[in-house]
């Protein structure tokens, strides 16, 4: 393992709370306001972390557990976490299934801990969210393993990636790959980033910042947290974001020259320009209805699974 | 072979000891649980050792019924069920020996610890005879012990009604399974195993319908919708410890009886393996819905099992497709998962019944709409539940993932193969979906039941559990943990075992199970990361938060500042959105009382949700072939003289049929 | 070349299952109107090569009549019926979709297996066909109104004429051209039933045309 691998979870921990800020900066352009600074998400982080907290009394240790899992699973995640045509620090056939496991993971843990405190509101929210993500994660991993026909089985430095890893499916991607099977990609691509906004709460899907308790999904579930705590959960969610700019930028900025530093920045811009996209939905768009979410995702997951058959057929 | 035949006798022994001194409870309690767990520790060695080194051990003597011969073998694949169901087994009699001490004052404690034995050894007769008839022997008695131990409380009319549906149930099965050995031995003369394997039924017409008999046969017994029906009746009504051994291990031997069949019928066809995926993918699906609606504990976890099951028949189809196909890699991964699920769901569903039980014992409410707020007068027993439900939704670093990891990088493998495609693709979504379906479910039954407040007021004061119940489910929990970070080694291990099932050669398995081995490596080195970065994250939290005094309040409830239990979220609209978007499978029944006027008094909300199966086609079907059967009433005369006149009129009739 | 025959396959794949899976009509009729305008383009990418004077006209033709005059016609019947919804249809909207989703797999493997005559440029053509055809049948079968019928048997039709030209345009253009007039007569008397119907009932619910029975 080189240690240049070392570089994308590094940059990743570091750079993941800018991409909040990007798109509050979108948002507020379109608004026609200045806007928070681009660096508030590190503020706020740096502000919470000092605080101290406040629990209720009808919260167990399962809800101080929560955020820790949470960003923990987040941090793993990175690990397998390609960047553009880069191999991961650790790549194996499958580590997709870890990937979005791992994304289960910190769901599990925000549900539960959401439940622990009782509330009426977190048990909504959580219930939102584990019904979005039966539609979210087959879709996810099918446009994942539809992109992986796709490509050719890739080498990173004499050693074969695996077919079947992220690393592999992302370094097969190229422009030919756009020119010969563009229609499957751009199916993939589209399921992948209505995922994006389901996984990160953004609208149509959810509104990150409304203050209607009774519509929230996401933000509702993590109420009760305060402190060091909510911190956590801040930096997981903009750990989350990254993850998921990474997989879709990886498709569409195909950028394969073969000199690591070279695609690793295209797809960092990708990265960096995404949240200007979410921000630019965000402005433009209302949320949808609640009950029209479901048919949103699974019309992500119809996408998903016609790219797959396109694929295997064609 | 002599230790297996010795922890048999201990368990016939200890058994019928324990059913004599039924009058003394403590006897009882000690002679059953201690036959159980030394039969089980005598046993585990001649399992390991075949596990082992897949050297087989062979037992054979002649015996007095026609076609039947005492003859046992114990394989690696007998040898791997062996294992599973004798662990599970002993750490359930630990628990069971607290569990009934309640009910010492009302029940025969010994008649339950007899049937208990019973059924352990006739488990365990299943998975080592060699030979039709006494395999049979053995189902039947496993059946009817099993059921003798479900109607424990039999002063209860549900627990009848399970208890009759059990029966009927696992005696269709059973009928499937006697058609099924009549054919084979018809073919081979004989109804010796061996027999099956070396005449061959293989290249015949006969394999086909041999296949589905034995799906429909051993899917009963396993839960294969909509063969499930009697599963959640039954499990609910047993003592807990008794559902943790009946649906962690029992409903295993159906796997079992399939690996077994499938060995004797040779090279398998490609639409054995398609069949035995849609199964497994509606068993899966449908099972974990249902399992959601539901507002029974035990009875969300009886369906739970339904969903379990189909992920063991989603890998055995895949491997099934793999020899059909000649993709040995496919076959390998499989089996794989298939077998190490086994285990890993005897594991992790036998601690959520105990949790279930230790719920059970201490408040004496299976009604999860009734329960909250456990964890802080149980912690042992919620974080074990936790730990449970985590590896039940396949969530790393615990074992659940590591089965589902084998089967989906075996669908993976399986796709762009003619034949094969198709049914990858199946498996990988179904899988997805079960996973997410799995993570809603128990989210809700842990969450419901352990966190928040109190839903009602608990009639008696709730307590934690005695060590001896802790005990076993902790050993349980470590299992979980253990298989989760040592997968890459118990992978390699399995080879025997895989080669047993597949035909394949040692070699040949270590190159396939090269592909997964080294992810697993990763897996393991991934997981301890995990484990690390959350070890220092809680180093980081009680650092930032030393010195600081944590504030206490209620919880935020938008404004309202007098939130009472009442108010939480219910289970069941926890489970709402989903159960509606699914509604067309689960038909729940709601009853609304909506609020009225400006000052509504009374409101409420039921839900149930009827096992469609259960209604709209086994309901139906019974009631017609009753009203088919009372068309015959004339029949039945109620004197002696014409019943003898049948009978005699039979015979000669058949006779003048022969001779003719 | 077969990178734009597969994209437009895939958008009128799409245009299928956004018919299935939604349920303002008027939302209906303009997808189905796409979809004919799709389907006259589809033979120019297929069999460039073929493209004679009579093959442009069928094209034009298809296009003219099933992406502006059909869809005219079901637009101003929607607006004399003042239908705007299907309403509580036999099958739901996202079970619907699933069980297209299942059509298509169905359509797929089928379409891998039918023995045809010649050699495709697009092995996608024949499970497309398939599959528009199944959605129509499905529209047709699991639709209350009127008019998301007469939609369905459009559909359905559409896909009729995608599979003759996945045999490469080899049958005669009378032929097509009958196929055509048989539409538009079903229209035609189906728009003017409609019309009927609305008038006599107030409303175009065909689940209620069996209390019309002895």
């Amino acid at each position: 393992m080189k240690m240049i691998f070392i570089l994308h979870p590094l940059g990743a921990l570091l750079l993941s709370p800018l991409l909040l800020g990007i798109v509050n900066r979108t948002k507020a352009f379109f608004a026609g306001r200045k806007g928070l600074p681009l660096l508030q998400a590190y503020y706020d982080l740096a502000r919470l972390f000092q605080k101290s907290a406040v629990y209720s009394r009808t919260t167990s240790w399962v809800f101080r557990a929560g955020p820790m899992v949470g960003l923990a699973a987040a941090m793993t995640a990175l690990l397998v976490l390609p960047i553009g045509g880069g191999a991961a620090c650790l790549n194996f056939t499958g580590d997709l299934i870890f990937l979005i496991y791992l994304l289960g993971v910190m769901r599990f843990f925000t549900v539960v801990a959401a439940l622990d405190t009782g509330s009426a509101f977190e048990g909504m929210g959580a219930s939102r969210e584990v019904q979005f993500s039966i539609l979210a994660e087959p879709a996810l991993l099918l446009s994942l393993l539809a992109m992986g026909e796709i490509g050719e089985s890739a080498i990173d430095s004499g050693i074969p990636l695996p077919h079947l890893s992220l690393s592999g499916i992302y370094a097969g991607l190229s422009f030919s790959a756009w020119m010969h099977s563009g229609t499957v990609l751009l199916l993939a691509a589209s399921a992948l980033f209505i995922v994006l906004l389901t996984e990160n709460a953004r609208i149509p899907v959810d509104d990150p910042n409304t203050h209607l308790e009774l519509t929230m999904i996401h933000e509702v579930m993590v109420l009760d947290h305060s402190g060091p705590d909510f911190a956590m959960i801040l930096y997981s969610s903009a750990i989350k974001l990254w993850i998921f700019g990474a997989l879709l930028a990886g498709i569409l900025v195909p950028v394969r020259s073969g000199d690591f530093l070279l695609d690793g920045a295209a797809t960092l811009g990708g990265i960096f320009l995404l949240p200007i996209g979410i921000g630019v939905i965000e402005s433009s768009m209302a949320r949808l209805r609640l009950l029209r979410v479901p048919q949103l995702l699974s019309g992500a997951g119809v996408l998903a699974i016609l790219a797959i058959v396109l694929v295997l057929k064609g | 072979m002599r230790l297996i035949l010795f922890s048999l006798m201990i368990f016939c022994f200890s058994g019928i000891c324990s059913f004599f001194f039924g009058k003394n409870p403590r006897v009882a309690n000690m002679m059953g649980a201690g036959g159980t767990v030394m039969g089980a520790l005598i046993g585990l060695v001649p399992a390991s050792i075949v596990l082992w080194t897949g050297r087989i051990a062979e037992f054979q003597r002649s015996w007095q019924i026609p076609y039947g011969s005492f003859s046992l073998k114990l394989d690696a694949l007998s040898a791997f069920f062996l294992l599973t169901i004798l662990i599970l087994s002993a750490i359930a009699a630990i628990y069971g020996c607290t569990y009934l001490w309640d009910y010492r004052n009302r029940k025969n404690l010994g008649a339950s610890w007899f049937f208990f034995n019973i059924l352990v050894a006739s488990m365990v007769m299943v998975v080592i005879s060699h030979n039709g008839m006494l395999f049979l022997m053995a189902w039947e008695i496993m059946s009817l012990s099993s059921f003798f131990l479900v109607t424990f409380e039999d002063e209860i009319k549900s627990v009848r009604q399970a208890g009759w549906i059990y029966l009927i149930a696992t005696h269709i099965g059973t009928a499937f399974l006697f058609v099924l050995f009549i054919l084979l031995a018809h073919r081979c003369s004989s109804l010796d195993f061996t027999h099956f394997i070396a005449s061959g039924v293989n290249g015949t017409s006969l394999t086909g319908t041999a296949f589905l008999l034995a799906v429909i046969g051993f899917g009963t017994k396993a839960g294969f919708m909509p063969f499930h029906v009697w599963l959640p009746e039954a499990h609910p009504a047993a003592p807990s410890h008794v559902s943790a051994v009946m649906s962690g291990v029992m409903i295993k031997t159906g796997i079992y009886g399939l690996f077994r069949t499938l060995s004797f019928l040779g090279r398998p066809e490609p639409w054995w393996g398609w069949l035995l995926i849609a199964v497994g993918l509606t068993s899966g699906i449908l099972g974990v819905l249902f399992a959601l609606a539901q507002h029974d504990l035990k009875r969300l976890l009886a369906y739970s099992s339904v969903e379990n099951i189909g992920i063991i028949t989603l890998g055995l189809g895949l491997g099934v497709l793999g020899l059909a196909v000649n993709q040995p890699v496919l076959a390998v991964l499989g089996f794989g998962g298939s077998l190490l699920h086994v285990l890993n769901h005897a594991l992790f569903k036998g601690l959520l019944f105990l949790g279930a039980g230790a719920v059970l014992h201490a408040t004496g409410v299976r009604n999860i709409e009734q329960l909250g707020g456990l964890i802080r007068h149980m912690p042992w027993t919620g974080t074990l539940f936790l730990i449970g439900s985590f590896a039940i939704c396949g969530l790393p670093p615990l074992n659940g993932f590591i089965s589902e990891f084998l089967i989906f990088v075996g669908a993976f493998m399986g796709m762009g193969l003619s034949d094969v495609s198709l049914s990858s693709i199946g498996v990988i979504a179904g899988l997805a979906a079960i996973g997410g379906l799995a993570a809603a479910c128990f989210t809700k039954a842990f969450g419901i039941v352990f966190l928040g407040e109190p839903r009602c007021t608990p009639a008696l004061p709730v307590h934690e559990i005695s060590w001896s119940m802790r005990l076993p489910m902790l050993l349980l929990a470590l299992g979980c943990l253990g298989i989760g970070l040592l997968s890459p080694w118990i992978i390699s291990a399995m080879n025997p075992l895989i080669g047993n099932v597949t035909g394949l050669l040692i070699n040949d398995i270590d190159v396939h199970l090269a592909v997964i081995v080294l992810p697993l490596q990763r897996i393991t080195a991934l997981s301890c990361f995990f484990v690390l970065i959350l070890a220092s994250l809680i180093l980081l939290r009680r650092h930032l938060l030393s010195g600081k005094i944590p504030g206490q309040s209620c919880t935020w409830d938008c404004g309202f500042l007098r939130p009472t239990a009442r108010m939480q979220y219910t289970a069941s609209s926890y489970a709402q959105p989903i159960t509606t978007m699914f509604g067309f499978f689960l038909q729940t029944r709601q009853t609304i009382h909506a609020p009225e006027g400006l000052f509504p008094a009374r409101a409420s909300l039921h839900t149930h949700t009827d096992d469609v199966f259960l209604k709209r086609l086994f309901h139906p079907l019974f009631h017609g072939i009753h009203r088919l059967l009372l068309r015959l009433h004339w029949l039945q005369q109620g004197r002696v003289q014409i019943y003898v006149l049948y009978v005699a009129v039979t015979l000669l009739s058949l006779l003048i049929w022969n001779l003719r | 070349m077969e990178l734009w025959i597969d994209a437009l396959i895939v958008l009128l794949i799409l245009t299928n299952l956004k018919l299935i899976g939604s349920s303002r009509l008027s939302a209906c009729i303009r997808i189905v109107a796409l979809q004919g305008v799709l389907l006259g383009i589809l033979p120019g990418l297929v069999n460039p090569d073929q493209m004679t004077l009579r093959a442009i006209l069928l094209s034009a033709i298809t296009i003219v009549f099933k992406g502006m005059v059909f869809p005219w016609l079901l637009l101003r019947s929607m607006r004399t019926s003042s239908v705007r919804r299907e309403m509580e249809p036999f099958i739901g909207y996202s079970t619907s979709m699933l069980i297209s989703v299942g059509l298509l797999a169905l359509a797929m493997w089928m379409g891998g297996r039918l023995p045809l005559p010649i050699p495709l440029k697009s092995p996608l053509v024949v499970p497309l066909s398939l599959f528009t055809i199944m959605v129509g049948l499905l529209a047709i079968v699991s639709r209350k109104k009127a008019l998301s019928q007469v939609l369905g048997y459009l559909v359905m039709e559409n896909g009729i004429y995608a599979f003759g030209l996945a045999l490469a345009l080899k049958e005669p253009l009378l032929v097509e051209l009958g196929t055509l007039l048989d539409v538009f007569m079903a229209v035609f008397v189906m728009g003017i039933a409609i019309f009927h119907i609305n008038r006599e009932f107030d409303h175009i619910d065909t689940d209620l045309l069996s209390a019309l029975k002895g």
